[in-house]
């Protein structure tokens, strides 16, 4: 694990490509997750931002808060989109080989990956297109207003879902894994050096990269501002969200997930909930019911990483 | 590889009109290929396929999972300054219609066969025009051609006309599905060193206007609010749409500039935004697209035969649509009937008749567009039915009298 005190001396990661003056909201996580990959990614990138909080984000015109090519995009076409692009470099580098070692890059929210975009994410993953694709999951709508997505966790109120949410987060981490592609991982934007430390092991590998970021919204989960890394962090802890990494069909927990497998090193999932307004009307037996989800979700690890050594 | 290409020289190919469509795109050294299978579209991507696979094309091929992400893939990879190709029909062209908007919108020159077909339900595989037509707006140009050689030579002048700086806009090249696509006719090749000097050097950097490269980072696409001349000068959304309107008018002269200077190089001219045939003195000229505009020759000769003047005009390219040409056509001809095989629901025509009559509206001749709706669902329009259309029209200009119901052409009673 690399150290923050070492971090900060090196240059490459002192860079921002994600400037100053852009229009997120105060206390972003999916922000701050950008910065962070991008500090691992570096210059050479170029960025594909489906439909999601990034195409509002980086500014109006003519303002931008990107210092890297940046392509806005239709909301289900952002991992095509990255094919073609990687096409294109593969014809350009033919006649210019300055375009060698660029990395390209979809940044996509939970609905333009887990609900619009999850065809053309499946159908890049299937070619084997050499990318890394980032869900920054807010677990809803949130560029429109916080509607519901595939991501978002049972009982949590959207404004689509004003009694709570009555179905599951869809799991798309282990679909993108089905896929057999050579790299998955998730991370969360409380813990941004994890984060850090998987983009720079995806950007060395060849081939399709999932990485599924937990991205805390203040004013779609409704805390305050200042609280978007506790609330990250607590989604951990509760085991509510779970630090892995897949390497070629290879599981291992990472970060603090490490010591969670054991329930009793858990904290309920209150500690995380009460933490959040979006959750204020969650009954007692629906806490019982997404406990058991959490819960379930462990067990299955369990099961695999057994099977695995 | 490359060497195989150059190798190629001018030969006579019997092929069918999918072939002719994949041997343009080779011939045009596409670097990209992004397709998705649909009948009658199929051949044209098996095709391109064994052109790669055999190391006879140098192209990227993006074999994805849906038209979407076609065009996605061609937009992505045409950002990057790339030659690319694909095609596709009926419900995959409907499909894939969102990222036709994105495409015109960057001003990317994409080009793209179009074996059109009928729309679902009921399924209908066959020649019709309303899957393009139903794209009428999106900011593509769109060609129809009529014959075999036309969809070779068509496509092959298409990037042309696409990658000069004051167009820059992608195409659709149609083509009527089966009665073209699976149909067997002599295309003549010419040297493929002539094609090269024909066709523009691909940039090494990228399109002047659009590129993606980390020593020259831009934003493509940022929201842009609606502005006005006293709110936010920097909001360029309207006048953007506006330089679509504007490239479509300036692709007006090129058009005619490379139909031109392909005649000279290659010795071939299929017309330019029209072709007209024995149009001078004729009263009634009979309009039609794709394969009918062919087949509307043969009804025009059996026409004169009998005394009647009457000429016919192949709409080669519907967008931009030719107003000078046929506002200076309606000087003299008095009826023009459109046969066309798509519906304009709800009103009265086809999707094309309504556009020339609006184009001819003000026209201070007043000339009467005849609206003929055949052959929707690739059913079969006869020579007869074109001479019979004609002759409706000919009694038209005789009594100046206008024919007001829709004329639906081989309906079954």
């Amino acid at each position: 694990m690399v150290k923050l005190k070492e971090l900060i001396k090196d240059p490459v990661a002192g860079e921002e490509y994600f400037l100053k003056g852009n229009s997120s909201c105060a206390g972003c996580g999916g922000e701050l997750a950008f910065r962070w990959i991008m500090k691992a990614l570096g210059k050479r990138t170029i960025v594909v931002a489906p439909a999601s909080c990034f195409n509002v984000t980086i500014g109006l015109y003519p303002r931008a808060g990107p210092a890297i090519p940046y392509l806005n995009m239709a909301f289900a076409a952002g991992a095509a989109t990255c094919s073609g692009i990687v096409a294109g470099l593969a014809a350009r580098k033919k006649l210019d080989p300055s375009m060698e070692d660029i990395t390209v890059l979809c940044f996509a929210g939970d609905g333009g990956t887990i609900d619009i975009g999850i065809q053309g994410l499946s159908g890049a993953a299937e070619r084997g297109t050499d990318f890394i694709y980032i869900c920054y999951d807010n677990e809803a709508y949130m560029n429109t207003g916080t509607q519901r997505s595939g991501g978002t966790p049972f009982g949590a109120w959207t404004t689509t879902t004003p009694t709570g949410k009555k179905e599951h987060k869809k799991n798309v981490p282990m679909i993108m894994a089905a896929h057999g592609i050579p790299y998955v991982a998730t991370a969360c934007a409380g813990y941004p050096l994890d984060l850090y430390q998987k983009v720079l092991k995806a950007k060395k590998i060849k081939g399709t990269k999932y990485i599924h970021v937990l991205a805390p919204c203040a004013p779609g989960w409704r805390f305050p501002t200042e609280q978007a890394i506790e609330v990250g962090r607590k989604a951990v802890q509760t085991g509510m969200w779970i630090l892995y990494e897949i390497e070629d069909g290879k599981m291992t927990l990472s970060g603090p997930s490490k010591n969670l497998l054991d329930k009793k090193n858990r904290k309920p999932i209150e500690e995380y909930i009460k933490l959040q307004g979006r959750f204020r009307n969650i009954s007692p037996e629906d806490v019982k019911v997404l406990q058991k989800w959490v819960d379930r979700q462990w067990e299955d690890l369990k099961i695999r990483l057994a099977c695995q050594s | 590889m490359t060497e195989l290409r150059s190798e190629l020289k001018e030969s006579v190919r019997i092929i069918s009109g999918n072939a002719a469509c994949a041997w343009a795109a080779r011939y045009a050294r596409v670097q990209v290929i992004s397709a998705y299978p649909i009948t009658p579209q199929t051949t044209i991507v098996e095709k391109l396929s064994d052109f790669v696979e055999n190391g006879e094309l140098d192209a990227e091929y993006i074999r994805v999972e849906s038209e979407h992400s076609v065009m996605a893939c061609l937009i992505g990879a045409s950002y990057n300054g790339v030659r690319t190709y694909s095609a596709t029909s009926g419900q995959g062209l409907a499909y894939m219609h969102e990222m036709l908007h994105w495409a015109a919108g960057a001003r990317l020159p994409i080009v793209m066969g179009i074996v059109d077909r009928g729309m679902a339900p009921p399924w209908n595989i066959w020649a019709d025009h309303q899957d393009v037509l139903a794209a009428r707006d999106t900011g593509w140009m769109i060609f129809f051609a009529s014959n075999h050689q036309e969809i070779f030579d068509t496509t092959i002048q298409m990037y042309k006309i696409c990658e000069n700086p004051n167009v820059f806009l992608p195409a659709f090249v149609c083509l009527g599905g089966f009665i073209m696509s699976h149909t067997q006719q002599p295309v003549h090749m010419p040297d493929q060193s002539l094609v090269d000097e024909f066709l523009p050097e691909v940039p090494k950097n990228g399109w002047p206007h659009f590129f993606l490269d980390p020593d020259r980072p831009i934003t493509h696409g940022n929201l842009q609010n609606p502005g006005g001349p006293n709110i936010d000068p920097s909001c360029w959304y309207y006048e953007y749409r506006y330089l679509i309107q504007k490239a479509h008018e300036n692709a007006k002269q090129v058009i005619i500039d490379v139909a031109k200077e392909y005649q000279k190089k290659f010795g071939i001219f299929h017309g330019d935004l029209i072709e007209k045939y024995k149009c001078d003195d004729a009263e009634v000229a009979l309009v039609s697209i794709g394969s009918l505009a062919d087949q509307a020759k043969i009804a025009v000769d059996n026409m004169r035969e009998e005394g009647y003047k009457v000429g016919a005009i192949k709409l080669r390219c519907y967008k931009p649509f030719p107003t000078e040409q046929f506002q200076e056509l309606a000087k003299k001809i008095r009826v023009f009937p459109v046969m066309e095989r798509s519906m304009a629901f709800g009103l009265i025509g086809g999707i094309v008749s309504i556009d020339l009559k609006a184009i001819l509206y003000q026209h201070p001749k007043h000339p009467f567009v005849l609206p003929v709706i055949a052959g929707v669902g690739g059913r079969d329009v006869r020579v007869e039915d074109q001479i019979e259309v004609l002759k409706t029209a000919v009694e038209m200009a005789e009594t100046n009298e206008f024919k007001t119901e829709l004329i639906v052409s081989g309906l079954h009673e």
